[in-house]
């Protein structure tokens, strides 16, 4: 699907859990997330800090789509 | 030719191994004795030549979420009996489980240089990503074609085990490996090209030697300039829906895609918005929705202007055994019709 819609034209971040899935399918700009049933939470935090948590995740995704690159990414850091 | 009995190894996941469905995808590895699941079969079809002397069980959410650890733990049990073989699966069109049993195979070879037979569809990214390392029989797409499966597995590992000549993917039912094997051929290469030619200019079946690697990549976009600037769509292939699923899209191999209208929506809650994914243990997404689909921090952004807007539709399919021309043909409809709305970029979650 990233692939499908990266080559519409439009710049594409993947968000998921099994980045070497991700690679394989042939994302460019991936985040990596935090578990395959919650990517982009944890049931194990409070609301507060998981919420913190998913905004980390998405400023991270947001700062990829503003990333120049010239080959797959993985933005772990 | 030794006629002892093979020592195999099997590798299940939580699922074949007895130990529970997606709530128990996060067990670590364990093993047992003997036979378990689908071993039953395995053992029948490997009669006298073998033997399945143990059984190595892992969760396929935990083995994907610590592949490194997982891989380690696991090679470790398997190691510790000796085995002449070891099978991993089958895992069908089972994403997650096909890529353990891939690193299980990479491992196994890395490490032990013992040999792997495993059994997928095709389209399992487990393929693509560990072929090198295990002989893998192409099998359908869901497991009632454990039947058929297992047989060829068996075939193979008594093949493998006894150090028999093994002849090509296409004789020997596996997938290709990407290993080039030098042979002696009664006609020279320029003869076989030659008659190869001759064959394709009369329109005639012919099978090449070197068929060419298939590399589907897409050039990365230029970046977003500012993103405080755009809108921003959201897609997912995790199965978020409005509550009831009002299109009935498919818990797997999904047939559509669903297109949501989220204007107004602050936040998903256990009472608006649930997951129709069959693939992962739902209760975290069904409790709160954001946890697959961060609407309520995009509409955060947006209101402190950290993004230009929130595309007023998201899109939602279920990526579950759900076929690779579907997914396209969905990504595909999708994508023009956010071009359509003036979309510049997408953020795409998947479990």
């Amino acid at each position: 699907m990233v692939k499908e819609i990266e080559r519409a034209g439009l710049p594409v971040v993947h968000m998921c859990t099994v980045v070497p899935i991700s690679l394989t399918v042939g994302a460019n700009r991936i985040v990596p997330t935090v578990a395959i049933p919650h990517p982009l939470g944890n049931p194990a935090m409070s609301p507060a800090d998981e919420k913190e948590l998913r905004r980390k995740l998405v400023t991270k995704a947001l700062r990829a789509l503003e990333t120049e690159i010239h080959e797959q990414t993985v933005f772990d850091k | 030719m030794s006629d002892k009995k093979l020592r195999v190894v099997h590798y299940l996941n939580q699922f074949y191994g007895g130990i529970g469905g997606e709530d128990k995808a996060d067990v670590p590895p364990s093993e047992r004795e003997g036979v378990v699941g689908p071993g039953m079969a395995l053992k029948a079809a490997l009669g006298n030549n073998g033997e399945v002397v143990a059984t190595v069980i892992c969760g396929d959410s935990y083995f994907n979420e610590n592949i490194d650890e997982a891989s380690k733990a696991v090679i470790e049990m398997i190691s510790k009996h000796n085995p002449d073989v070891v099978v991993a699966g089958p895992a069908f069109n089972a994403g997650r489980y096909g890529v353990a049993c891939g690193a299980v195979a990479k491992a196994i070879s890395d490490e032990l240089g013992i040999p792997v037979v495993s059994g997928m569809y095709p389209e399992n990214p487990g393929v693509d990503m560990y072929r090198k390392f295990a002989y893998v029989v192409e099998t359908g797409n869901s497991a009632a074609d454990m039947r058929k499966a297992i047989p060829q597995i068996a075939k193979l590992v008594v093949k493998l085990g006894r150090g028999e000549e093994m002849g090509t993917p296409a004789e020997e039912g596996y997938m290709e490996r990407g290993v080039r094997k030098n042979v002696f051929h009664d006609e020279r290469g320029s003869k076989r090209a030659v008659d190869m030619l001759v064959k394709k200019l009369a329109g005639e079946q012919f099978t090449t030697e070197y068929p060419m690697p298939v590399f589907d990549r897409v050039t990365p976009n230029p970046a977003v300039a500012d993103v405080s600037k755009i809108k921003i769509a959201l897609v997912t292939s995790g199965g978020i829906v409005p509550d009831k699923n009002p299109d009935r899209i498919e818990s797997s191999s999904a047939s559509k895609y669903g297109k949501y209208d989220i204007s107004g929506v602050n936040d998903l809650t256990d009472d608006t918005f649930e997951t129709a994914h069959g693939g992962y243990d739902p209760v975290y997404a069904n409790l709160d929705a954001d946890r697959v689909l961060p609407v309520d921090v995009l509409r955060e952004m947006e209101q402190q202007g950290k993004i230009g807007e929130l595309h007023r539709y998201y899109y939602a399919t279920v990526g579950n055994g759900t076929s690779v021309a579907n997914a396209a043909k969905f990504a595909k409809a999708i994508a023009a019709e956010l071009v359509a709305d003036g979309v510049q970029a997408v953020i795409l979650t998947s479990t």
